[in-house]
Parts: C-alpha cells; structure tokens; sequence
C-alpha cells in the first residue's frame, strides 16, 4: 500500500496541471449530486400531496412538479459539462504521461534499450498508460460524485430524520470493509496478471516480429507450446484477478439490502407513530438507496484503480528510469571539427565481470581514413559506440580535436559524424524526409544531388511517388541495398567533418558500389573517416589499419607495412585466396 | 465478428449459467419495491402494524442474501467464460499468424499482429466479461420494472411504455455515432504505438543525427491527435448521461401526475405510487449502467473486429500432400517468373536452370535484381507466377510445406536468434540434435569460438533477439542453425556478409566436407564467395544475365566480369 501512495504523489504531479480543471469538476460535481438530491425531497413532497381518494393537492402537485422540471434540465447541463471535463483532464494527462516516457526513451542510454525487449517498453507506453486512462477516468467520473453524493445525502438524511440517518451511519462501515478487504486482497492477483502479461508480449513481440525465420525452420509447433504455456498461466490469474475482484459489487449489495430493510423497518415503525410521511419515508429510501450506492461504485472503482494504480507504476518507472548523464553545464560545442581523435588508455566494458576494451590508444589526424579489420566480435562495433558515445568508456580520454568528449555537448559531438551503420534504419514516411534527416532545411535541389551522388536517385525516381513515395516502417518494401543506398544519400547531403562507416556498402552490388566508393572519395576528402571494412579496396586505401581482436588493437600501419609484418592482418589477407 | 462466438462453445455452459444466476438475482431486486409498497399500503396505511413490517423486512433481507449467492456463483461463471475465451482466441490468433504466408505477412505487418494480440484481445476479454454479468441483466431489470409497474396500474404505466423505447433509440443512437470515432480512436493509437517501435528501434540513428528533438515533436503530434479524437468522443459519450436523466425525470414527472389522477379516482393507493416510483428509479440506475456498459462494448467489438479481420486472413498458399518423396537435393527452375502481390512488376522473369545433388550454386548479381526472391522460391516462401520449381523431381507445390521445408536449411540476410540457451537455438533446425551434433555444426559454422568463450557455453542464454552476441557471432550461429539439419539443400542467403574473408572460406569448406554435402545455393554480392561454385548465376534485374563457372563467366558475361574486376583489381591478383 505504501508503494501505491507513492504512485499517487507521482501521478498527482501529472494531473496537478490541470488543477484548475479539476476544482471546476469537483464544484459541477458538488452542484450536480445536490440538484440529484434534491429531486428525491421534492418528489417525497409530491407524493405526500396524494394521500388517498379525494385527499389530492393537485395545485400543490403542480407547483412541485414545475420546480423538479427546472431541476433536471440544469442537472443534466451541469452533468454533461462535467464529464467533458473529466474527459479532458483524463486524456490530457495520459497524454502528458507518453510525451513524458517518449521524452525518456529519447534520453535513457543505450544500454537500457539494448538490454530490454522493444516490445516490453512499448507495451508500458501503449497498453499501460491505455489501462490507467480507463482507471482514471472512472476515478474522476465516479470517485468525486460517489464521495459528494454520500456527503450529500448525509446531509439531507439529517435534515429529514436524525435517529434514522444514525442507523444508516452504522451499517455502512460493513460495506467499506467488505471492500477494502477484497481489494487488499485483488492487489497481488492484478500485479501477476500486469506481470504475465508483459512476458506474453515480449514473447508474442519476438515470434510474430520474426515469423519468416519461425517459418522457414517449421518451428511453428514449437512456438505456439511456449505461447500456450504462457498463454495457460495468464488464463488462471487473469480468472482468480477477475473473480475476485468482482465479489465487491455483490458484496456490498448485499449491505446495502440490509440498509434498506432496516432504515424501511424503523422508517415505517417512525412513519405509524406519525413521526414521518410516507412522502418523506420514500424519500428517505430513495437516499437511502443513493447513500449506498457510491458504496459499491466506489469499491468497484477502486479495484479498477489499483490495477491502474499497478500500470502507473510500470510507466512511471520507466519515466524515472536514470537517464544517461546530461551533457555537462560548462560542455563546449564542437563546431566545424578539424578532425582530429585520439583515444588514450580507454577501457570499457558492457558488463563488469567480461573485460572488453583494455589499454586502448590510438591517434587519428585530420582527414585520415581508418579502416578498422578483424575477426567477427571483435570490438569494431564498440570502437562506434565509444566514437559517438553511444556508451561511455569506462575509463580513459577521448579527444576530439583536443577536447575530452565527455566536456562537448553530445549533440556537436554526433553531428561531427556521419554514420552509415550495418543495420539500415529508415523511419515511416517519404523517402525525402528520410534523406533530410540530417539536415531538415535542405532544399529539393540539395535532396536531389546527394541522392544522384550516392545513386539512390535512379531507383528512387523509378517509385511510384518519386521522393514523395511514402515507405513503411524500417523501409517497407524497399531492399536491403536501397535502405542502404538511402542511408549513403542522408550523410552525403550533410557532410560532417568526420565519417563512420560500418559495413556500408554490404549489401549493395558492386557496379553501384564503384561508383559509391567514388562518391565517398570525394566525400571523404579532408575529412577523417572510420571505416569497419571487409572490402580490400577500402582497406588497401586506408591511411591506418587497425587490426582488431578480442578488443585490442593487435596490429596498426598501413597495407604494406602489415602485409611485411607477416602477421595476424597477412593471414586475414592472404586466406581470400584460399579455395 | 460473429465467428469470434465459436470460441465461446466450449463455455457455453458457463455463458448460460453465468447470464441465468444474474437473471435469478435480478428477479429477486425487482420484487423489492413490491414489498415496500406493502409495507406502505398494508403495514402503514392499512393497519397491518409493527408485526407485518417485520415480517417484511425479513423478507427484504431473505432476497438481498439469496441475491448475492446468485450474483457470486454468476461472476465466477462470466469470469472463467471471458478469461478462457481470452486465451482460446489468443491462441487461435497465435496459431492463425504462425501459419499465414509470407505474402500476407509482408502486407499486415509485425506491428498490426501485436496490437491484434494484445491490446484488441484485451478489449474483447473485458467485453465479454460484461457481457455475461449485464448485458443480459440490465435490459432484463428494465422490462421486469415495466411488467411490475403494469401489474401496479395498468393506466399509469403506460408511461413506461413509451419512455423507455425513446430511451432506446437515445442508447443506440449514440452508439451508432461513436462506434466509428472508436475506430479511428484505435487508429490514432496504432499510430503512436508504431511511433514508439520505430524509435526503440532506430535509436542509434536517431541519436546519430541528434534527431530525438524532431522525433519527440513528431510523436507528440501523433500523441496529441490522439488526445483529440479521444476528447471528442468523449463529448459526445458524456451526452448518454444526461440525456437520460433528463427523459427518467421527465416520466416521473408525468408519473407522479398521472398517479395523482388515479389515486383521485380511488384505482390506486399511496403506496402504490411509491412503487411506480421505486421502478422508474431502478429503471434509472440500470440504464446508467447499461450506457457505461455500452462504452465498454463499443470498444470490444471494434476490438472483435479488428482480432476478426486477422482471422479471416486466409494463408494464400495452397498445401500439397506429398510427405515422403525422393532425396537428394536436386533443383531445378522451369522458365520461373515471380510477381509479388500487390506489385506490377515481375521480379523474376524466365529463369531456368538446373541444380544437381551436392552442386553448389552461386547466383550474384545487383541490388534488387531478385537473388533473394530467386532462393526463396526453392522453400516455396512465395509461389511463381508461371513456370515451375521442382525439388527431386517433384513440384514444390505438391510437397506438404514442412515436408519440402525439412529437407531445406536456410539461413537468412537478417540473422535472427531467440531467446533461450544457445543449445534450444540450434535445436530449431533439429528438434533431438545431440550436443555432438551441435558443436559440430557451430564447428562447422566457424562458431566454435563463441560457445568457448561464452558462460556455459552451449548452456549461455540469449537474450531476445540474441542480442547479446555480435552481428558476426548471430550470423554464424544462424549458420550452424541450418546446418544441424544435415539438409539435402542448403541456402545461404547473403548470409556471409558479417563474415570476414577468411571466415567466409572456411565456411564453405566445411559446408564441401560435409557427408553428404547439401546442394548448396550461395547468395552474394562478393565474387569471392561464389567464384568456386560449380554454376554462378547472375542477375540483372530479375533477368539471368549468365550462367556457367567462373571461368565461362569472365569470358562470356560482361555484368559478371566488371563485378568481379572491380573487386579484385587485377594488379593484386599475382
């Protein structure tokens, strides 16, 4: 329970904002259950003027009937604008919620998403906040009525008849506990149900995200054992978590039955010693009844609370997840790189106890080209990480142009390089906002050029929209080489100081590939590139090799010099050849 | 949508029973105002006294307990009714989507599938739910509290028959108009959803070119839309309310009048009026009930929908019946040509040509010039437009799928790896491989090193997506995937393209040395990888701009020629 008020205190952060709302909503609310209320009384009144035949005050009845009329209509206004309102501040603040944990995303480090299913984070950012919308609204449409309608009727039971509103006051507790201990109860059973859930999806995230590579090994019987014996355990907790939770209602129906026979027995019991009408006993009923409710609406509410309590929690963990360390107050801007990088006794490490880069130095001069070679796992992929400090080093300095790129701001820092990583990576939407990435106010002409540069604009002119053409998510329909060549065509319209190539030119045949490697001479003239290469020809023209393995730099020089060396490089070199 | 009800059968028990005891327990909350009307007309104004309204009271509470048993034992039935109908639809979908084809794959989209699974499944859960508990019971109190107020006063009620249609038509009516706004409410949610997949995904992109400040602007618009359509249809809901307020009241009033008339006549007594009363307010309350209830439902069938639309996918492939046929791993194409739905163009067009057991095949060729789509047709992922592809003589279309799928191991441009140890990884290609048989096809796949160097080697757990190995070491243990098979016919898809030079050789002289080595297909953009192929196909633009060994090749094919010098210049080739 002490974790939930914490919840509350954060999630009241989010809905403070819209407090002045809220104060509108709680007086509507408050107008609302008195006019209700006041219905009740006057139609008690009504009723009293028609005692039996003969003895009926139709003028009396007339005016009373007039007043409910105007009573109502002004209800319903009221109603009406108040659950507008309610609407308005539930959706406002679920929406604040998912710019909040967007905002996050864009800020955790790398390091978190890398290590923790895409489906799982989406599903906090989706399904979560969706279920705390449903909670929250039912919160504000029936927890603040409830609470003014029981409040009210207290009111009007007192002014009607003291002695019996004692009655109702004494039976009422019976309800909150038959509630509260159901959902003491339900808590846990809901928290499983969030949990299994969550396992369900990433399970159903990582077999239906890869479903050609299930189908090509036949593996589909396999897979659906595993779905099944997940699916099996979601099942019976989401039936005990169901169950259980749906005891309140009948429950304190149950008290409330009670209520009504005991307030009609010492009602009718007042009403034959002529303490009271039967105008007011039915109005007394009537509140009775009203007095209760709110009761059971609210026990219900608050099962559905908790478990949009329990979803809360999930997202708002995942906004107070620690971000990567901000940029330093004092951080300097890199602007117009030289190019130089040095990298001096840098280690690192993704988990502790699995040393990966140790004692790492290298110097980079201006314009050089780096060709990075090696083993499969070698470490290439983290060299990147650390350039661009994806990942921060562990320990050790990396300078870029004299300045430790832990004291830049990261955003100089990235925009220094122009990346083309292996895994090509194209977002929803035209192939033009695609290629503008780097540079959004790039003019059609801009656009057009880099693309012919890096002969994307032949198949992109052959699409059926031209650069308007709007591709799907991670590329849609396009090939892994046009992903790519589009990739080529991002960096080569901003042209930063410094390159990254990783893999580039992988899957992309090699006449097209010539005339790249032409584009990229040019592009990388003057400016220091680093290029995880397999290619001979990238490699031979490289200015520095580095040959990598298990994370050190085993070799460093150039072509020649490696190939005298007869060493690790000449062998990678020279098995090319083997049959 | 209706075929969604199929999964309710095997709880056609609890779906009967469930509605039954909610029913039962109504019937007891509906004979509540008669009593009172007693208590009232007998007990008070009739000098029935305080003995009779004990009586009665008593009796109020008798109902009030059996009330809720009937309501305990209807919850548990509804209850176990929508959650096992949840797992029963989940599981259909789970098993519907595992067996649709990679043509409907490629149009629904990963993304879609999940929400179908999640969130839509959900929707629907919490529908039935409902639906069990009141749907039924909310109608049933509304025409119950009509028939008791005609057995009350047969003039005044009449009231209730004209107000409760009209209070019908305002139920139904507003959710004929919002169902749709739902609808394009799940759309905008869909639309964010992807957002937030697309950005976990790109992230290091995006970071590359410092793009999370545009990108979070483009979400919150997409969010902000959201808001919205949400807000708006919200408006619109928030009117049920209201309005029937407004309609109840109304007929109290006329109800009240009316009474008073009759009671002036002498056909009614007090109590009575109280009583047609107590039933208009019921009326009320369940109404209120009925129109949230309405929301809910509004959203569950649209998410019914959606899940039903998955449903009615039909897989586009027609499965053969041949299980046993001839080994050996021959291939051959017959004038093949390839159109993707959807596209006009045809991707492949006449190819022909012919594998022999243990032949190992090269094809290379440009970006999009169909080498993939080519290899793709042997495991009959997609089917030719026209011509044939037979494997052992037979059509591919006359294999069972599995059957032809078993004998064929295929390793993928996008190297996939699951979570669980690396041991159940490789299983996938052999379901009871031993743990030789493992090591040596991860020996074979160059990967030795990765389950030596890892904790517990083939024990070590993969993350989702085998995250926690290098791009390299995920595509070499995909190899090893196929290769446990031992398949007639192997295909490397692009699949070196990770590997280094050395790697690469290695690879494929491991693959020759195997017994019984497979017919081997190398997709490539390397001439390297596939010079020593007995027959190179090249590509161009779905067409074969050649085919015949290396040396043939260089002679006669001047695509493959410019490829390969362009890779090997000549100076360096000694």
């Amino acid at each position: 329970m002490k974790s939930n008020k914490e919840t509350i205190k954060k999630v009241w952060k989010y809905i403070e904002k819209y407090r002045f709302q809220l104060i509108l909503s709680i007086v509507l609310a408050g107008f609302t259950v008195a006019l209700t209320l006041y219905v009740p009384i006057l139609a008690g009144r009504s009723i009293d003027c028609i005692v039996g035949k003969g003895r009926v005050d139709f003028a009396g009845i007339f005016g009373i009937l007039r007043t409910i009329a105007i009573v109502i209509v002004l209800t319903a206004v009221l109603q009406w604008i108040m659950n507008a309102v309610n609407n308005r501040i539930t959706y406002n603040v679920i929406r604040d919620m998912r710019e909040a944990a967007f905002e996050k995303i864009q800020k955790l480090p790398l390091s978190y998403i890398d290590s923790h299913p895409y489906g799982e984070t989406v599903s906090r950012v989706i399904a979560d906040v969706d279920q705390f919308a449903d909670g929250l609204l039912m919160g504000f449409t029936q927890f603040f009525t409830g609470a003014v309608t029981i409040l009210g009727t207290l009111i009007f039971m007192i002014m009607l008849h003291w002695q019996i509103t004692i009655v109702v006051l004494l039976i009422t507790p019976l309800s909150l506990v038959v509630a509260n201990f159901i959902a003491k109860k339900t808590h846990s059973m809901f928290r499983l149900q969030s949990e299994t859930r969550g396992e369900q999806t990433g399970l159903i995230d990582e077999i239906i995200g890869n479903l050609k590579v299930v189908r090509a090994y036949s593996h589909e019987d396999e897979a659906l054992r595993d779905f099944d014996e997940v699916n099996e355990r979601l099942r019976k907790c989401s039936l005990r978590a169901t169950f259980f939770s749906s005891l309140t209602n009948p429950g304190t129906r149950f008290v409330n039955n009670v209520m009504y026979a005991v307030v009609g027995l010492t009602g009718a019991f007042v009403a034959l010693s002529g303490g009271l009408t039967v105008g007011a006993l039915t109005s007394f009923l009537s509140y009775a009844n009203q007095y209760t409710k709110p009761f059971n609406e609210i026990s219900g509410v608050i099962t559905e609370l908790q478990n949009a309590l329990t979803c809360a929690a999930r997202v708002i963990e995942l906004i107070e997840e620690e971000p990567q360390i901000p940029d330093a107050p004092d951080a300097e801007r890199i602007e117009n790189a030289d190019g130089n990088v040095e990298l001096e006794k840098v280690y690192f490490s993704y988990t502790k106890d699995k040393p990966l880069i140790e004692d790492f130095n290298l110097s980079v001069k201006k314009g050089q080209r780096i060709a990075i070679v090696g083993p499969t796992g070698c470490g290439k992929t983290t060299l990147i990480n650390l350039l661009m400090r994806f990942y921060d080093a562990d320990s050790g300095i990396i300078r870029v142009d004299g300045k430790d790129i832990m004291h830049v701001t990261r955003e100089s820092l990235r925009r220094s390089y122009g990346m083309v990583l292996q895994d090509t990576w194209l977002k929803a939407g035209t192939i033009r906002e695609n290629i503008v990435m780097g540079k959004p106010d790039a003019t059609d002409d801009e656009v057009r050029a880099a693309a012919i540069e890096s002969h994307a604009h032949s198949f992109i002119r052959r699409l059926p929209d031209g650069y308007d053409t709007v591709i799907g998510e991670d590329g849609g329909s396009l090939s892994q080489g046009q992903k790519q060549l589009l990739c080529i065509a991002r960096v080569m319209l901003c042209l930063p100081p410094m390159l990254i190539l990783d893999e580039a030119t992988s899957s992309i045949d090699t006449r097209t590939e010539i005339k790249i490697q032409e584009a990229f001479g040019r592009m990388m003239e003057g400016r220091t590139s680093f290029i995880v290469a397999h290619r001979l020809s990238t490699i031979r023209e490289a200015d520095v090799i580095l040959v990598m393995k298990d994370g050190h730099i085993i070799e460093q020089g150039n072509h020649d010099e490696l190939i005298k060396q007869n060493g690790f490089y000449a062998e990678l070199y020279n098995s090319q050849w083997k049959r | 949508m209706k075929q969604l009800f199929k999964f309710l059968a095997p709880y056609r028990k609890e779906s009967i029973l469930g509605p039954l005891f909610k029913l039962l327990e109504a019937s007891f909350e509906l004979l509540v105002p008669m009593v009172m009307k007693a208590i009232i007309d007998t007990g008070i104004n009739g000098g029935g006294g305080r003995p009779y309204i004990v009586k009665m009271c008593i009796v109020l509470i008798a109902l009030g307990l059996i009330g809720m048993l009937c309501s305990f034992t209807a919850q548990f039935f509804a209850a176990k009714a929508a959650t096992g109908f949840a797992a029963d639809v989940r599981h259909a979908l789970f098993k519907h989507l595992e067996g649709l084809s990679f043509t409907e794959i490629d149009r629904i989209g990963t993304s879609t599938m999940i929400t179908r699974m999640t969130s839509d499944v959900n929707l629907l859960q919490n529908g039935v739910n409902l639906t069990l508990r009141l749907l039924l019971r909310s109608p049933f109190v509304v025409i119950g509290a009509m028939i008791m107020a005609f057995m009350v006063d047969f003039k005044a009620a009449l009231v209730f028959a004209v107000v409760i249609p009209v209070l019908a038509v305002i139920v139904f009516g507003i959710m004929l108009i919002t169902m749709p706004i739902y609808k394009r409410a799940q759309k905008a949610l869909d639309a964010v959803l992807k957002s937030t997949r697309e950005n976990l995904g790109g992230i290091r992109v995006i970071r590359a070119f410092c793009k999370e400040y545009s990108e979070t602007n483009e979400f919150n618009a997409k969010n902000e839309a959201l808001a919205d359509i949400q807000k708006y249809v919200g408006k619109i809901s928030a009117l049920m309310n209201p309005v029937t307020y407004v309609v109840i009241n109304a007929a109290v009033i006329v109800l009240i009048y009316v009474g008073a008339l009759r009671v002036e006549s002498g056909v009614l007594l007090q109590g009575g009026v109280v009583a047609l009363y107590n039933y208009m307010s019921q009326i009320l309350v369940e109404l209120i009930k009925l129109a949230n209830m309405i929301i809910s439902l509004t959203k569950a069938i649209a998410g019914g929908n959606r899940v039903a639309d998955v449903l009615n996918e039909k897989s586009t492939l027609v499965n053969g019946t041949l299980k046993n046929g001839s080994s050996g791993g021959s291939v051959e194409f017959k004038n093949v040509t390839l159109v993707y739905s959807g596209s006009k163009e045809a991707s492949l067009e006449d190819i022909s040509f012919e594998a022999k057991p243990g032949e190992t095949i090269g094809i290379i060729g440009g970006t999009g010039s169909g080498k993939s789509s080519l290899v793709h047709l042997i495991p009959r992922f997609y089917d030719a437009a026209s011509g044939s592809v037979t494997v052992d003589g037979t059509d591919v279309r006359e294999y069972d799928v599995n059957a032809l799928r078993d004998k064929i191991g295929i390793v993928m441009q996008k190297a996939v790896l699951f979570k669980g140890s690396i041991r159940d990884n490789i299983r996938w290609g052999k379901p009871n491989a031993s743990d030789d048989e493992i090591k040596e096809a991860i020996a074979a796949a160059q990967a030795s090193e990765v389950i030596n160097d890892k904790e517990g080697g083939l024990d070590y757990e993969l993350e989702q997506g085998g995250k926690n190995l290098s791009g390299g070491q995920r595509q070499r243990m995909t190899i090893a995937r196929a290769l446990v098979k031992k398949p007639e016919i192997l295909i490397l898809d692009d699949s070196a393209s990770a590997l280094d030079f050395a790697t690469d050789a290695a690879l494929r002289k491991a693959i020759r040395d195997m017994d019984n080595a497979p017919t081997t297909f190398i997709v490539s953009q390397r001439a390297a990888s596939v010079m020593y192929a007995d027959k190179i196909i090249v590509l161009d633009d779905g067409r074969m701009a050649g085919i015949g060994t290396h040396d043939e090749l260089l002679d006669s094919c001047d695509i493959y020629s410019e490829i390969y010098y362009s890779q090997f210049p000549k100076e360096v080739r000694g």
